[in-house]
């Protein structure tokens, strides 16, 4: 090749140092497939929380099943509790709420429900229908504390320990997997600090 | 007529695009603002619409928080803070410059400037790898044929 070249009086370009020199678009290839391949499996819908390890956001609302009466989270200080986004129309609700009411007959953590931007009466049918596993649930009608938690999907479920402060969030139904491998030794954690 | 007719069509959809995210009882200077402000933020539940665009609920909502934000008399800064305090930098089409975002931010700029390097490493590598040598007899002998056998072929 390079004999050729000077053939025809050009010299051949400076010589590679290496021949290994073609390999780099290969490496950068295989780097850049590296990453596309990863973000295949990455869920965009997981949007990093800013809240954990911040006091969880204060509020005061009435109660579903006793509307004169109200709930705020400072009531809960000393506890480590679950809050528990949720709404009657929501589909993704159904699928964990038996492992909710699991967890309420087995009194593994107390749990408040945030009953997010739906009818009182849906609601409490809801409830009614399918096991109410919340110590209690206080009514969202307008949305207005779920903007003030960041929440963008329903079901959403705050780990708060008895500082008022959020551990963990998570975004979607709670999965049996989630509740083992995650919530429940956090929560053990928390209970003996 | 029929030309009128034409230009009203094609004003159309000016008036589609107006409809959007018209907030309803702000002062055209305000409404502007809401616009503006909620142009910048992405709807968390349909991720590649603005909240100024989309009409998922959640969108409605965080509009109408713009809204009363702005006859609260906060400043935009204040308001884009509200919604990243609560949903993150995830909300902000445009990412902050920060630790994180780095690469994001310069990695183009970084590629640009390696791109130019390499570029002007090989040109004065070629540069140097042509050396000038005068014609041996020989090769000035059989150049001078192939010129003359061109000019001959041209006339």
């Amino acid at each position: 090749m390079s004999e050729a070249l000077n053939d025809d009086g050009v010299p051949p370009a400076a010589e590679p140092k290496s021949n290994l020199r073609f390999l780099i678009p290969l490496a950068i290839f295989i780097v850049l497939a590296g990453f596309l391949y990863r973000g295949l499996f990455l869920n965009p819908r997981e949007v990093p929380s800013p809240f954990i390890g911040k006091p969880a956001p204060q509020f005061s609302l009435a109660q579903l099943a006793q509307p004169d009466q109200s709930f705020a989270p400072q009531q809960m200080q000393g506890q480590v509790w679950l809050l528990n986004v949720w709404a009657s129309w929501c589909v993704a609700c159904r699928q964990e709420h038996p492992l909710l009411v699991e967890l309420a007959r087995r009194k593994a953590v107390p749990i408040v429900g945030l009953n997010y931007k739906d009818k009182p009466d849906a609601a409490k049918g809801w409830l009614a229908q399918w096991g109410d596993p919340y110590d209690l649930s206080v009514k969202d009608l307008d949305g207005r504390v779920g903007i003030e938690f960041g929440v963008y999907g329903v079901p959403e479920t705050f780990l708060i320990d008895k500082n008022g402060v959020i551990r963990f969030k998570q975004i979607g139904p709670i999965t049996e997997e989630v509740w083992t491998t995650k919530m429940l030794p956090m929560i053990e954690e928390l209970r003996r600090s | 007529m029929k030309r009128l007719l034409a230009l009203l069509m094609l004003a159309l959809p000016l008036a589609v695009l107006a409809a959007d995210a018209t907030p309803t009882d702000l002062d055209p200077v305000s409404a502007k603002r809401a616009v503006d402000i909620s142009a910048q933020l992405r709807c968390l539940v349909c991720q590649n619409q603005s909240i100024a665009e989309s009409s998922a609920e959640l969108a409605v909502d965080l509009r109408r928080q713009v809204n009363e934000q702005i006859k609260a008399g906060k400043s935009d800064r204040e308001i884009v803070d509200f919604m990243v305090d609560r949903y993150g930098d995830f909300v902000l089409y445009k990412p902050p410059f920060n630790m994180t975002t780095l690469l994001l931010w310069l990695g183009p700029l970084a590629l640009g400037v390696l791109a130019v390097v390499a570029f002007v490493r090989t040109l004065r590598a070629r540069n140097r790898a042509i050396v000038a040598r005068p014609l041996t007899d020989a090769e000035r002998v059989e150049a001078e044929r192939l010129l003359s056998q061109v000019s001959k072929e041209q006339r």
